[in-house]
Order: C-alpha cells, then sequence, then structure tokens
C-alpha cells in the first residue's frame, strides 16, 4: 500500500485534531490494559511462558531454513502446497493465478496483516475479483475505504456512531434501510449481511498465527469464527504467511498461544483456535479440496541477518500499541503504513525504508511500556534507538537536527566547558526568571514553550548538584 | 518466477543472514529429534487437581467465556437434556447431528418429539449438535477434529451449538490433546497423525470490534451449551 509515513507529523496533527478519534481512542487502552494485567495475574507461569515463548522463537530463527524446509515436506505430504514468494508481487501472482483455477469471482478473507502489506484487495478488484473482509473490524474498514488502524482491532479508531452510520449508507441499497444504534444489532446486520458472502465464496484467504513444521499444519485464532468459516466453506482455501511465523512442534505453539490472548485482550484463550492440515480427507464429511500456502519473504529473510532480528519474534498481539501513549494519542493511521504503534516503529524502516519511515522511531517518548508488556520480550525502545543512530549517521534527519546534535556532541565530549556553559546557563536563566518563577516563551524552545511553562531554575546544574551531594 | 527459483533465493537468504551454508547431518539430525520427540514446554500447574477438580475448574472457566454448562448423570438423561435447553431458549426442537456413532449411543428414540437430521451444516440450520474429542480444564476449552463423524461446518454454522461430552473425555492442559492425536494416529508420529481441522473452541462466537463491546454471535454460534455426561464410558 502507499505509505504515508512520511507525513507522520502532519498525520499526527490530524489526528489530535479529530474529535471522533481521540473519543475512540480515550476508550480503548485503558479496557485492554486492566484485562492484560488481570489475565496475567490469574497465571503464576505467564512470566516464565513468557522467557519459554522468546527462547522457542529464538530457536527457530536460528534454524529458520531447517524448520522451513521440514514444514514444506509435511504440506506437500498432507496433500497441500507451499509457494515460496520473495516480493508480494510474487504473492499476488501466486494468489491470482490460485483464484483464476478456482474460477473465483468473490473471495472472503480473514484479517490478515500480510494481505495489507501485499496491497491484496486493490490488486484483486483490478483482475475483476471482489474481496469480502469477513473480521467486523475489518469489514467496517473496508467498507469506509479506509486502513486497519490496529492489528488486532482494526476499526478502534471508529465509534459506534461513525458505524452505524456507515452501515446505514452502505446496506441500505441491501433493503437494510433502518438506521440502528445498539452495537449488538450493528453485529447481527454485519452477521446477516456477511453469512451468504461466505457460503457464496469461491476462494477463501486466511493469515496464520503460526506454521507448524512438525506437522504441515496452519493455525489461526480469532473470536468471531470469520476465520473458520473463510476456511472451511470455499472449495479453495489459501493461508498467507511469512517465514517468520513458522514454529518447530504443536507443544511450542501452544506455549506462545498461552501469552498471545492474554497480552492481546487479556481472555485466558481466544474463542476460536484451528489447526489445518492439508485439503479434506476421502472420507471427510466436509472441508475445502485443495490447501495452498504462499509463504512471503518480503524482507524477513534480511532481517534476520540484521540488528532488527529480535522484531521477528513479534507475534502480532498488540499489545504494544495497547500500551504506547504515543499510539494513543495520535492513533494508528498517524504511522501511515501496515502495522502502526511501537512494533510498526521498527518493522515499518525495515520493510519499506528508513527513508520513507524515518519519523517512526522518533514517535517514542521510551517510557519502555511496549518492552515491559510484549510477551516476546523485544526490546522495541532499544531498537527503535538504533533506528535514530541509522538515521543520523545516513544523514537523513534535518540539517537543523543534525548541526544540533552535532553541536551538542562536541560539547558533551568536553566536560570542562560543557560545565562551565551549562552553569553560565542555568544562572542566567534563574536570574532571568526569578520574578516570576517560570518561563512562558524561550528561544530555541518554541515548541516546547507552546503547550507548557518551563520552570526557572533555582539552583545549580545536576552535575554541579551531584558533586556537592558527594562532598557532603 | 518458478516455484524453485522463489524456494531457494529465500533458504538462500536465509543461511546469508544466519552466516552459515546448509546445516550440517549432525545438527539436522539434532533439530530432526525435536520434531519427532515433541516434548511439552512449561504446562501451567493450575490442572494438577483430582479428576472431579478438573471438571469443576472446566466448568467454571467455561462459564466464564459465556458457554453454558449442564452436567447430567448417565447417557439415558441427554436427549432429555438437549430437548429441555432446546424449550429453554424457544428454539425449534429440530436439530442437525454430526454423524457420530458416540452420539448414536443415546437414547434420542426417547424424545421422538427432537426432529433429528444427521450430517454436515447447511444454512438453514439452526441448532448443531456434536460430541467432542476432549475437554481441557485449563480454560474451558473443547477439543474438536473433522472426519467423517464430524464435520466441522458443524461447529460454526448453527446459531445453536450444543456439545456432549462425557465427563471423563475432561482432561488439564492443550498438551494432552496433542498426546490423544498422536497416539489415535498411529505410531509413526511423522506429522501424518493429524486430522484435516482441529478445532479449539472456548465459548461461544464473540466480537468487541465496536467500541470494545462484547458481543456474542459475530460469525460462528450465538450459543455453546455444553452437556457433561457422568458415567458414561463411551
Amino acid at each position: 500500500m502507499d505509505a504515508t509515513s512520511r507525513s507522520f507529523v502532519a498525520n499526527a496533527r490530524a489526528g489530535l485534531q479529530d474529535a471522533d478519534l481521540q473519543t475512540s481512542l480515550a476508550r480503548f487502552q485503558g479496557g485492554f490494559q486492566v484485562k492484560r494485567v488481570e489475565a496475567a495475574k490469574r497465571l503464576p507461569e505467564f512470566e516464565a511462558l513468557r522467557d519459554e515463548a522468546r527462547a522457542i522463537k529464538d530457536h527457530t530463527l536460528a534454524h529458520l531454513d531447517h524448520y522451513l524446509e521440514r514444514y514444506e515436506e509435511q504440506v506437500t505430504a498432507a496433500g497441500g502446497t507451499v509457494h515460496w514468494c520473495q516480493t508480494p508481487e510474487d504473492a499476488r501472482q501466486v494468489i491470482l493465478s490460485l483464484c483464476q483455477e478456482a474460477d473465483a469471482r468473490t473471495v472472503t478473507k480473514s484479517k490478515s496483516m500480510i494481505a495489507e502489506e501485499m496491497e491484496l484487495n486493490p490488486f484483486l478488484e483490478e483482475h475483476g475479483i471482489e474481496p469480502v473482509e469477513t473480521d467486523l473490524g475489518e469489514y467496517v474498514v473496508q467498507l469506509a475505504e479506509e486502513r486497519p488502524s490496529h492489528i488486532i482491532a482494526p476499526a478502534v479508531h471508529k465509534t459506534k456512531d461513525q458505524v452505524a452510520d456507515l452501515f446505514h449508507e452502505k446496506h441500505t441499497p441491501l433493503g437494510r434501510t433502518r438506521r440502528l444504534d445498539r452495537v449488538e444489532e450493528l453485529v447481527e446486520e454485519a452477521r446477516e449481511v456477511l453469512r451468504p458472502r461466505y457460503l457464496a465464496a469461491d476462494v477463501g484467504i486466511t493469515g496464520a498465527n503460526f506454521l507448524i513444521a512438525e506437522t504441515g499444519s496452519s493455525t489461526i485464532v480469532t473470536n468471531e469464527g470469520n476465520g473458520d468459516l473463510t476456511q472451511i466453506l470455499p472449495r479453495a482455501p489459501i493461508v498467507i504467511a511469512t517465514l517468520e511465523k513458522v514454529v518447530p512442534t504443536l507443544e511450542d505453539a501452544t506455549t506462545i498461544m498461552r501469552v498471545l490472548a492474554r497480552s492481546a485482550t487479556g481472555q485466558e484463550f481466544s474463542t476460536y483456535t484451528t489447526v489445518s492440515t492439508g485439503p479434506r480427507r476421502p472420507d471427510d464429511a466436509d472441508g475445502p479440496e485443495a490447501y495452498h500456502v504462499v509463504l512471503l519473504d518480503n524482507g524477513r529473510s534480511r532481517m534476520l541477518g540484521s540488528e532488527f532480528r529480535e522484531v521477528l519474534r513479534c507475534i502480532k498481539c498488540g499489545a504494544c500499541m495497547n500500551h504506547c501513549p504515543v499510539y494513543g494519542t495520535v492513533g494508528g493511521h498517524a504511522y501511515g503504513w501496515v502495522y502502526p504503534g511501537p512494533v510498526g516503529a521498527v518493522l515499518t524502516p525495515n520493510l519499506i525504508g528508513l527513508e520513507e519511515a524515518r519519523h517512526l522511531p522518533n514517535a517514542s517518548s521510551f517510557c519502555g511500556r511496549c518492552e515491559e508488556v510484549c510477551p516476546m520480550r523485544i526490546p522495541l525502545p532499544g531498537l527503535m534507538r538504533k533506528l535514530r543512530e541509522q538515521e543520523f549517521e545516513r544523514r537523513l534527519s534535518p540539517a537543523a537536527v543534525r548541526s544540533g546534535i552535532g553541536v551538542w556532541a562536541w560539547l558533551a565530549r568536553r566536560p570542562a566547558l560543557y560545565r562551565c556553559l551549562t552553569g553560565l546557563g542555568i544562572r542566567v536563566l534563574g536570574m532571568l526568571g526569578r520574578r516570576r518563577g517560570r518561563f512562558t516563551r524561550l528561544p530555541l524552545a518554541g515548541g516546547w514553550t507552546a503547550a507548557r511553562d518551563l520552570p526557572a531554575p533555582e539552583g545549580a546544574t545536576f552535575h554541579a548538584l551531584w558533586r556537592k551531594g558527594r562532598r557532603a | 518466477m518458478s516455484a524453485t527459483g522463489g524456494r531457494d533465493a529465500i533458504l538462500g537468504s536465509i543461511r546469508r543472514s544466519l552466516g552459515r551454508g546448509p546445516l550440517d547431518e549432525a545438527a539436522r539430525a539434532a533439530l530432526d529429534e525435536r520434531l519427532a520427540k515433541p516434548q511439552p514446554n512449561l504446562v501451567p500447574a493450575r490442572t494438577d487437581i483430582p479428576q472431579d477438580e478438573r471438571v469443576e475448574l472446566f466448568t467454571s472457566m467455561a462459564e466464564a467465556v459465556f458457554a453454558t454448562v449442564d452436567r447430567v448423570s448417565g447417557a439415558d438423561a441427554v436427549p432429555g437434556a438437549v430437548a429441555d435447553y432446546l424449550a429453554q431458549h424457544n428454539l425449534p426442537p429440530a436439530l442437525v447431528m454430526a454423524p457420530d456413532p458416540a452420539l448414536d449411543a443415546y437414547p434420542w428414540g426417547e424424545r421422538p418429539m427432537l426432529a433429528i437430521r444427521r450430517g454436515r451444516a447447511e444454512e438453514a440450520d439452526r441448532v448443531g449438535v456434536t460430541g467432542a474429542v476432549m475437554g481441557f480444564a485449563e480454560t474451558g476449552t473443547l477439543m474438536m477434529t473433522s472426519g467423517p463423524d464430524h464435520p466441522s461446518s458443524l461447529n460454526f454454522l448453527p446459531e445453536t451449538h450444543i456439545v456432549v461430552l462425557p465427563a471423563e473425555r475432561i482432561g488439564g492442559a492443550y498438551e494432552e490433546g496433542w498426546a490423544h492425536l498422536r497416539a489415535e494416529g498411529g505410531a509413526d508420529a511423522d506429522g501424518g497423525f493429524m486430522p484435516r481441522t482441529v478445532n479449539l473452541v472456548t465459548g461461544p462466537s464473540r466480537t468487541a470490534d465496536i467500541e470494545q463491546t462484547i458481543t456474542l454471535g459475530a460469525h460462528g454460534p450465538r450459543r455453546l451449551h455444553i452437556v457433561i455426561v457422568e458415567g458414561d464410558e463411551s
């Protein structure tokens, strides 16, 4: 998809001024945070499970080639096919030819961030195939012709009233002319509208939470059941997944599942966890006739060899964005590409280029909550810091910032001069501000003082106080 | 793009990133051993309790996620429990049932008002009845597998899903389910033991996509009713 990450600053400003977005954001984070803490408290082994989950992924990533080979062997043995795709374009072409083989006119889809990465919906539409999103949040976003703003709650930016208006507008041609105003009614209407779409679809596309090398299985985790209707009703289901989704065994997937829902929504376990292996068996009572996996690289194999390998442990639970003060203030669309929030701030520059997304690693106060809640213990602030270093080293930041940092670095390497100048600065500011006790405007710090006052310094610098304290 | 071209390029890129060529025989053998003899990782202790407490834990966990649970004693009580549930919820006494010999063993004939069709779910079916391979007390989760005796569509299409589960089949942790499938699927546990679909189901379908308001019956069943049968050795 066309990224707007370059205009993060403008996007964020627009987000701040969007009253509906602010209403939605004010509502959502608190609930997720409380539920996560409660779920973790109910499971004494939660922290130990996080350590194991991390170790499983690290082991898998260190032997990714072998586990992917074994995974493919087992898919093939079960009667399925793995399609290895380096780029989103490769993947789109494979999916198109599979759809054409199935003579597909409509394709149901269960939520998949990989599909967003490969801009699958517009591509299918261009080729005369209608994609139908079935996850309620994704369906809302598709009707609104928007993009998901959160990886597990795609329509979290919308208020109920906005959804009600949207359904009223888009469902009126279907003969549903009443504007609904209760959440239950809206969910019911989506259910009734989408049910025949499931039954009519020729192809069903789902993502995967895990690929299992031991058995050649793919696993999806949903609460609505849409993923299951998407993959068992059409003749030809297609699973799309990236390389790092593979884990060795069912037991390994199980361990990670135990931290997934708890971190994401605070549920003990998601409603539906489904493990699928190959097409229907000769004596099965129902099920699809084929089984295809589109395995996408899109930069992951390269990231594996970089200092950002650890972000490949991500299981896309969304906990980092549920706890991020920046995400909670500007919303997911500001980030401008598929993955918002802290994990997006690391993934996006790696996948579409730091030139396109240099603002994202800077959109963090480094408060550290993302790392604290990440079930896979990904050191997100540390990885963002590395991207900031790259931004400086590759001269991507504006000249004023670069020269400012340059001056500061020059000074910081000369401690005597640094102490002298800062001590002088503090004394001067202290004198200037003595009368009012604060500054409402300061040259070179207009951005800071635009929204708040700076208290006037009252004593000495931290360095000076520290020295004095130690002598005392 | 040829299929093998993509495969070789991706594997090559992975190996470059890992700073090595293909793994040697010894390393491969060690990894294959890990796959051939899967070991449980840390399993939460909450299900290290006697069987009767496991049934209690299963029940309370399932009810916490909006499933309803009925406990009956003896196989003979199952048809009545199903008929009563339908009546209480003003549901028609018509259902589609999995063609499962274990379900056929219940005396449905004693409830002649129940119209029962056996097979997979169709669009018009409002009530589905199935068994389950196991229940896991850990989170009140049911495990169902596809096969001739259990169409997967029954777990998702009808708006009411009734599951008949002998109390003996309630285990502790999910790992017991994988061990069961490996044992059932044959000794040569090379991955070939997996049914096409394994569904782990924990409560009825739900969504919180509109203003985080939990709403049941998003796309799958609105109601999940579990009939636990004591003293049923089936």
